[in-house]
């Protein structure tokens, strides 16, 4: 799961690492007394979205002045703002964060993940902070540095003063560098994140060490202990198609192809969305309906599907394991049934009770076009699709 | 022979009082030579009772004292999953095989730290994956037993259904299996692509292996390079996700591209440069693992 900056700066505020003072801001109006009430002479103001590149795209400005204030956010509020990460469609900004200015003198750059290597929480620093660290990553993997922290200590001292000075912090600088990354790496393990990012990491003129952004992703199986970070869950920020499915127990992406795929098992699934490439067309979606394909969930899967305006025709690839053939049958047919399909949809079956499961599809009057194999599948329904065109 | 797991594997299993647990209890205790194999269960709550005939222990360490259990296999759910592996470690079992879906990626780096720090001997497979079938013997986990046939092909795959589809394909064109072993589609996870082609290059009963990844990570690159240096046998591979946009996640935890990495592109050349075999249609996996035994 996904928060906002100003939610992640909340969050890492608790634990100890410095940041500005900012307010979040839902109108203009509110962004006005927010830097009213902040006082200063120079303010910040940040489009609130869940994609990175903000900066780049124009989502962040400096104003000099109230008016100047009510401008920006003027213009920022309700833009659709593009990003290398929104796609050309871009996503539109409801929420601001209005911060005080601050006093850069050195922009470094400080992320964690979990490293499947090592199976460590990896702190990653780079004295290259504000730029696109994907490309130092790629250019100068040097200027990266490293710590796999041990679960048992959390990062240690030594560990953090050593990052600090490769960073170049100055020396009078490292104890509040440390501190910083000590309190990172514990909002990052007690709230159970996946991904934690500050870039940059600020030294100001006074000496004092700041997350000026900050970004945060949680791990969807820990959110059951978390409340706290649920209810940060901001549904504008995400696909509505996707935020239905997952009502209904239905894991489903979005992308941008002609074919829609409801297939059992998250590796199936991509094997299926690659196939369907491999023979000419592409996929409309990735859906795994998970072990237990009920009639409401088949339903509600074809729903989701059949609102994208540009699909063309239904794949559907079951490998029956514990789910049987024949109750996925059934299930596809009463769904075909209340959905009204205006596509044509390919079916593939195999395993368990396969034999009962292809006789209740061609019982069925349906026009369901049934495929022997994986690449039949494949082929059947690119050449349906084609049909459609 | 086989791997990990044979007809002389005595299983304990954990969250056997539940639904999903109770289900796959039976319906692996029905598979080859189940009826002697699964020996025992763990409930604290009903210890003393039994579950269709196969006893119900306090503990993993009760149930190995009293059957001589040595592999165990859990159901239970994700909130209590990393510490019934631990459970299982604290017995010293050979093998221990998570089933359960979603546990949080931090209590894994705990169980695994705990796991490696105190030099445990027991192997974990999972989580989150179908479990371990040695056909015709014994089988631990959800995988339908009946696609599968005793042969000398080993399979490794990070995703369930898939394996399936290999397994699937295999038996169709008669190659039965030594074993076929699901790892799992977690980021955080026990034995990976890597350990399981070392058990099966020393399998005397494996003639060839079939290595299924996906997106995310860097394991399978790892197991390229031990297979160029080290593997005896012909591999073939096939990768999902050549389709999966960058920052999406594709169901499993593990699943995902990104910072540029762990894209099925990258791990396909990667595979090829070590001298595996690769295809990019899942449907003939079976078809090209034929083709390196002729």
């Amino acid at each position: 799961m996904k928060i906002h900056e100003y939610q992640a700066k909340e969050v890492l505020r608790k634990f100890g690492v410095p940041t500005p003072r900012g307010i979040p801001c839902f109108s203009v109006d509110e962004a006005v007394q927010a830097a009213q009430s902040l006082g200063g002479k120079v303010w910040v103001v940040k489009a609130q979205i869940h994609a990175g590149g903000r900066g780049k795209g124009g989502g962040v400005k400096l104003a000099r002045s109230a008016d100047e204030v009510k401008t920006l956010a003027g213009q920022i509020l309700g833009m659709q703002l593009v990003t290398h990460q929104t796609g050309a469609q871009g996503q539109k900004v409801r929420r601001l964060l209005i911060e005080e200015g601050a006093d850069i003198r050195k922009e470094l750059y400080v992320g964690m993940v979990v490293d499947r290597q090592t199976q460590r929480v990896c702190l990653m620093a780079s004295s290259e902070g504000g730029m696109d660290i994907e490309e130092v990553a790629a250019t100068h993997p040097e200027k990266i540095h490293k710590v796999f922290v041990d679960p048992a200590t959390g990062i240690k001292d030594a560990e953090a003063d050593e990052v600090a000075r490769k960073l170049d912090v100055p020396e009078a600088g490292v104890p509040r560098a440390r501190a910083l990354l000590q309190a990172l790496y514990r909002a990052f393990w007690e709230c159970d994140a996946s991904l934690a990012e500050i870039n940059p990491m600020i030294i100001t003129g006074d000496g004092s060490v700041v997350a000026l952004d900050a970004k945060m992703n949680f791990d969807d199986n820990a959110l059951f202990r978390h409340p706290e970070i649920v209810a940060m869950r901001d549904l504008d920020e995400e696909d509505p198609a996707e935020v239905e499915a997952s009502k209904h127990d239905l894991n489903y992406i979005q992308l941008d192809g002609n074919i829609g795929c409801l297939v059992n098992g998250a590796g199936l699934a991509m094997a299926t969305m690659d196939v369907i490439k491999l023979y000419g067309d592409s996929p409309a979606n990735f859906l795994d309906v998970g072990g237990g394909a009920t009639a409401e969930k088949v339903t509600e899967a074809f729903k989701i599907m059949l609102r994208n305006p540009g699909l063309k025709a239904i794949l559907v690839n079951i490998f029956g394991g514990i789910m049987k053939c024949d109750v996925i049958a059934t299930a596809l047919v009463e769904a075909a049934k209340v959905v009204s399909l205006r596509v044509p949809l390919v079916v593939r079956l195999e395993g368990t009770n396969v034999e009962l499961g292809k006789k209740i599809l061609a019982d069925s009057g349906l026009p369901i076009i049934s495929a022997a194999n994986m690449a039949d599948a494949a082929e059947k329904v690119v050449a349906a699709a084609k049909g459609k065109r | 022979m086989s791997i990990l797991i044979n007809k002389n594997s005595r299983v304990v299993t954990q969250g056997i009082t539940g639904k999903t647990g109770q289900f796959h209890t039976r319906m692996s205790r029905e598979y080859a030579h189940g009826k002697a194999c699964y020996v025992a269960g763990v409930n604290p709550k009903k210890a003393g009772e039994d579950f269709e005939g196969i006893p119900i222990f306090a503990s993993v360490r009760d149930a190995k004292a009293k059957t001589g259990a040595n592999v165990s296999v859990i159901y239970v759910p994700p909130p209590g999953a990393a510490a019934a592996i631990w459970e299982a470690c604290e017995a010293d079992l050979d093998l221990v095989i998570c089933i359960t879906e979603g546990i949080p990626v931090r209590d894994m780096i705990e169980v695994r730290d705990r796991m490696r720090k105190q030099n445990k001997k027991t192997l974990l497979v999972g989580p989150n994956c179908p479990g371990v079938i040695t056909p015709d013997e014994i089988k631990i986990g959800i995988m339908p037993g009946h696609i599968h046939k005793k042969g000398r092909v080993g399979v490794v795959s990070r995703s369930g259904t898939l394996t399936y589809e290999a397994v699937g394909q295999l038996t169709a064109l008669g190659y039965g299996q030594s074993s076929a072993v699901g790892i799992g589609g977690d980021p955080v996870n026990g034995l990976k692509h890597v350990d399981v082609l070392r058990l099966f290059n020393e399998d005397p009963e494996t003639d060839a292996v079939i290595m299924i990844g996906e997106i995310g990570g860097s394991d399978e690159e790892t197991a390229a390079e031990w297979v160029k240096a080290n593997m005896r046998k012909p591999v073939v591979g096939f990768i999902a996700g050549v389709t999966a946009p960058p920052g999406k996640r594709m169901g499993h935890a593990g699943a995902i591209i990104s910072g540029g990495k762990g894209t099925a592109q990258e791990k396909l050349a990667v595979m090829e440069a070590c001298g595996i075999r690769i295809t990019k249609n899942p449907a003939e996996m079976g078809k090209l693992l034929k083709s390196v035994l002729k």
